[in-house]
């Protein structure tokens, strides 16, 4: 039962993306008082989120609404299309939206940074692309929003525009750009040509082409490090070169948006372009899971010799996402669903440690990890929340991600790779680590010297602390009710 | 009327000419040569209009017909090319009433209207005629025009890279004269469909040596690389109106040129498998794209970088014809257009800062994107339309060629191709950040660029966006005309 009249989901499909855009001109119109800037902010995002939510109880029946737009090369046109992995990725990225607004309140006017409005209208300019990414019905249409996604977050990135926001900005749009012109292009170009079509149908569009089982593979692995934003070793390196934009884009674009979109995009490949079978049957995956692997591995090692926090959390990202590439390449049942659920369970766990560092960067000044011991005794919301969303990430209760940890484990031993299972163990001991030193040293240690944290240090402001305790309570709510994230998975999974 | 749209086409400007050089009072040659551009472009409308519906039109100069009589012989590649041509002219006239009035004396103002009209003239006859030396006479016309237009330069060196492209340009134009000699030395025609029914039965080494120096001798008009030593100079110091006018057209209509000698002269046959052409022009236009875009970022004048990437542009629409199949040639058809709206709108933006700041150095960008908002935000729009990022016409280009390269099974080309797209990041890049990322440090207050410099510019961008979003229109006309041209189309 939908909300909408017969026929017009497909419209509310488009003005999912073309919400975000109006709300810009708002934004525009209202520069100069900052309070309305902030509302119109505000209203977008909730009325965002009330239109992909509406659109839940039609996808779970099963309707796919779709809606073709302009021709833009001949034979392919744009076209959105709902799915339940998309609307997935929609939901998160709109709730997410909402509650980094509130975020964004607190910390833009707490540390006192310029040009907010250029902030707020590229925030709103990036969520319009990623609601194109998660709404494309064909790949090229995919490939469209995702590049205009990686250009809209470039001024954001580089916002303090300083030498180091420059020298990070050229990494970041070297790495982004270099991977998607150079590979994944040509692996559209080469797809096009295989199979005349680029639209996303379940089972794959591959099935009758001439293809053989090393071209196979490396066309995949041409998707696969082609989508840069999934961030897979060694095209990993604009993520910690992004960590210098201002926190609010690190938590919402950098845990959520902007490297969802590329695991996204590496799913959405496989399930609807390849197709697990064919993926297995042809073995394309065979050495790039391995690769994953490494990733999520490496990755994790590095994270441990970070002390920036924010670096360290950048390097716990790109662990995190290769857990999802390797769902995706596993191509099994379990594997898909596993992935896909870490979409959401890793994105309310990593916007709350990312809310964390700025949180703890406003109120304390600090941003290595050896100078927070003994923290979480003036700060205890914020190290209690960080405690919480650490859970989930290593996927432990009464965190969501133990559900996904849970089914991506079930996936390799499904694919029989006990291998990657033990890749999967050694992560979990080693984020135990790596996240857990942060509040356990905050809470349970002294600091290092005396005065270290000068008196006057306080929780941060008000609605930073929201923010934080939402997303903290999201992840246990997914713990408890993980219901429509498995079911939405199972759908796109199949039987 | 409709009858003689081929001829009018090339007598409007033909006699525009003399009486915008006559009218010196005020602007007045400017406007006339506003009206005549304007009207030159509605007739190319509607002839392409025309040639879409019915067909080849073929028409004889004066009555007089074949091979005695000159004829016109205007298909769907001729009124393309036609249509870009006299686009660009109407554009550019907007735009030249502020920029040239800065750029050049007012007393030369007039014979600089008088030239471009001329140049006009030549470069539309060349895409209409059906003979070989009625090419070559336009060509020459538009050619002399050209050397006078450069020299018309603020720059001392102006001069010096107009004598250098009229010594090049005339190396050039006899290599081509003395091919079309030949031919019609071996043949007694120079009526081009008879050229093309006689040719296959005259064997000799004469056709091979003919078809040796057209190619040279058009690859220099082309400036295929190794051939475009005087492009660089050429651009950069030309007035900035006549940098967009030549930058968008002059070498687009020496692709032209190339396609209809070696694909309706010659022949596909001859041209490919019997001469190889395709062996020559693929590593040529590959050295382009990468040699050149590799030159481009090292270059400290901004317009001369952007010659240097025009230079590469061109390798990529060699690239796409040389591949010899439908889907390759319409790509180097559709990167023809492509390519002048967004070199065109590029150029523009150079006017604009030179109009407002005084020079085109890398120095002088810093801090523009504050102080020139709009002007950069369009050099930004076609900068990123030339790496080729979608919803721009530059990734439409790209689309196809890729696609052209793909269909042969050449993966290290298309490798390549890619390659240059992101050297050009590189390039467009440097000037990226020079505007948005340094401040101001010039002496001066700056402002952004006057509307008349603007509005043109835009018109430009929005084309490109336009055509990018939607490619029916380009990519429809380019895969009719490759078809036409391979002969395996109605």
């Amino acid at each position: 039962m939908s909300v909408f009249p017969e026929g017009s989901e497909g419209f509310a499909l488009l003005a999912g993306v073309l919400l975000p855009l109006a709300g810009t001109l708002l934004i525009g119109v209202f520069r100069n008082r900052p309070n309305l800037r902030e509302g119109a902010t505000l209203v977008t995002a909730t009325l965002l989120f009330l239109l992909v939510a509406s659109l839940v109880p039609g996808v779970l029946e099963g309707a796919r609404p779709r809606v073709t737009l302009v021709e833009v090369l001949p034979g392919l046109p744009l076209v959105l299309e709902l799915e339940p992995l998309g609307l997935l990725f929609a939901l998160v990225a709109s709730l997410l939206w909402i509650v980094t607004s509130v975020y964004s309140i607190g910390y833009m006017r707490g540390h006192h940074e310029e040009n907010q409005t250029r902030f707020y209208i590229f925030f709103a300019v990036a969520l319009a692309s990623v609601m194109g990414v998660a709404f494309a019905g064909n790949l090229i249409t995919l490939f469209i929003f995702y590049e205009v996604l990686t250009l809209c977050t470039f001024p954001l990135v580089t916002h303090h525009q300083t030498e180091e926001a420059k020298k990070a900005g050229r990494v970041y749009l070297g790495i982004l750009l270099t991977t998607s012109i150079g590979l994944q292009l040509l692996a559209i170009v080469w797809t096009y040509f295989l199979a005349g079509t680029l639209d996303f149908r379940p089972g794959g569009i591959l099935n009758g082409a001439r293809l053989s089982g090393p071209a196979a593979a490396t066309l995949l692995a041409l998707y696969v490090f082609g989508v840069g934003k999934a961030a897979v070793m060694p095209v990993h390196r604009w993520l910690p070169a992004a960590m210098v934009a201002p926190t609010p884009v690190s938590a919402l674009l950098h845990a959520v948006a902007v490297v969802k979109a590329g695991v996204f995009t590496v799913l959405k490949v496989s399930v609807y372009i390849f197709g697990p079978e064919f993926i297995r049957s042809m073995g394309a995956a065979d050495l790039l899971v391995w690769v994953a692997g490494a990733t999520i591995i490496l990755a994790s090692l590095v994270a441990f010799t970070k002390d920036n926090l924010k670096a360290r959390l950048a390097y716990s990202t790109v662990s995190q996402l290769s857990y999802i590439v390797l769902g995706a390449l596993l191509a099994t049942r379990w594997g898909i669903v596993g992935g896909g659920m870490h979409i959401a369970m890793h994105a309310f766990g990593k916007i709350t440690l990312f809310f964390g560092a700025g949180a703890i960067m406003v109120a304390a000044h600090k941003t290595e990890i050896s100078q927070m011991r003994g923290l979480g005794r003036v700060m205890p919301v914020t190290f209690g929340a960080f405690l919480v969303a650490s859970l989930s990430m290593i996927g432990l209760p009464p965190a969501g991600g133990t559900w996904s940890k849970w089914f991506l484990g079930l996936g390799t031993l499904q694919a029989g790779e006990l291998g990657l299972l033990a890749v999967l163990m050694i992560s979990t001991l080693l984020s135990l680590y790596y996240l857990l030193e942060i509040p356990v040293k905050a809470f349970f240690l002294p600091p290092r010297e005396a005065g270290e944290h000068p008196g006057g240090i306080q929780e941060a402001p008000l609605p930073m602390l929201i923010a934080m305790v939402a997303t903290a309570l999201g992840t246990v709510a997914l713990f408890f009710a993980p219901d429509l994230v498995y079911e939405l998975m199972s759908l796109v999974a199949g039987p | 009327m409709t009858e003689h749209l081929p001829v009018l086409l090339v007598i409007i400007p033909l006699l525009a000419a003399p009486v915008a050089a006559l009218l010196h009072w005020r602007r007045s040659s400017w406007a006339f040569a506003l009206v005549t551009t304007a009207a030159t472009f509605g007739v190319s409308v509607l002839l392409l209009r025309e040639v879409l519906q019915e067909g080849t039109i073929v028409y004889s100069l004066g009555g007089w017909a074949a091979p005695y009589g000159i004829e016109y012989r205007v298909d769907i590649v001729s009124a393309y090319v036609a249509l870009v041509v006299s686009a660009i002219g109407a554009i550019v006239m907007p735009y030249s009433f502020r920029s040239i009035a800065k750029e050049v004396e007012a007393g030369k103002a007039p014979y600089l209207y008088a030239a471009l009209l001329l140049c006009l003239t030549g470069l539309l006859g060349i895409t209409l005629t059906g003979d070989v030396f009625n090419l070559f006479v336009f060509l020459e016309i538009s050619s002399i025009s050209t050397y006078a237009l450069i020299a018309m330069g603020s720059d001392r060196r102006a001069l010096h890279a107009s004598y250098k492209y009229l010594i090049m340009g005339s190396i050039g134009a006899t290599f081509i004269v003395i091919g079309i000699g030949m031919l019609y030395v071996m043949t007694g025609t120079l009526n081009m469909a008879d050229l093309a029914e006689r040719l296959p039965y005259v064997s000799g080494r004469t056709e091979s040596v003919a078809f040796a120096f057209l190619t040279v001798g058009i690859s220099l008009k082309l400036a295929l690389f190794p051939l475009h030593l005087w492009l660089p100079d050429a651009y950069t110091y030309a007035p900035s109106s006549v940098t967009v006018f030549l930058a968008s057209t002059a070498t687009k209509v020496a692709v032209y040129m190339l396609v209809r000698v070696f694909f309706t002269v010659f022949g596909v046959f001859f041209s490919f498998q019997v001469m190889t052409l395709h062996w020559v022009l693929l590593p040529l236009a590959l050295t382009a794209v990468l040699a050149a875009s590799v030159i481009a970022i090292y270059q400290e004048n901004v317009k001369r970088l952007l010659a240097y990437s025009s230079v590469a542009q061109i390798g990529y629409m060699i690239l796409g014809i040389a591949l010899g199949t439908v889907t390759g040639v319409a790509a180097g058809l559709i990167h023809l257009f492509n390519h002048a709206l967004m070199k065109g709108a590029l150029f523009m933006c150079m006017g604009a800062v030179m109009y407002q700041v005084g020079s085109v150095r890398i120095e002088a960008f810093r801090g523009l994107g504050r102080k020139m908002p709009w002007t950069m935000a369009a050099f930004v729009a076609s900068g990123l339309s030339l790496v080729g990022v979608p919803l721009t016409v530059g990734f439409v280009s790209k689309w196809f060629l890729v696609l052209s390269v793909v269909e042969q099974g050449m993966w290290w080309v298309a490798l390549l191709v890619l390659l240059g797209s992101l050297l050009a990041v590189v390039y467009i890049w440097k000037v990226v950040e020079a505007a948005y990322f340094q401040p101001y440090e010039g002496a001066g207050e700056v402002r952004e660029a006057p509307l008349s410099l603007l509005v043109p510019t835009w018109v430009m961008v929005a084309g490109s966006l336009w055509f990018g979003m939607d490619a029916t229109f380009t990519a429809g006309v380019a895969r009719r005309a490759a078809e036409t041209l391979l002969g395996v189309g109605p």
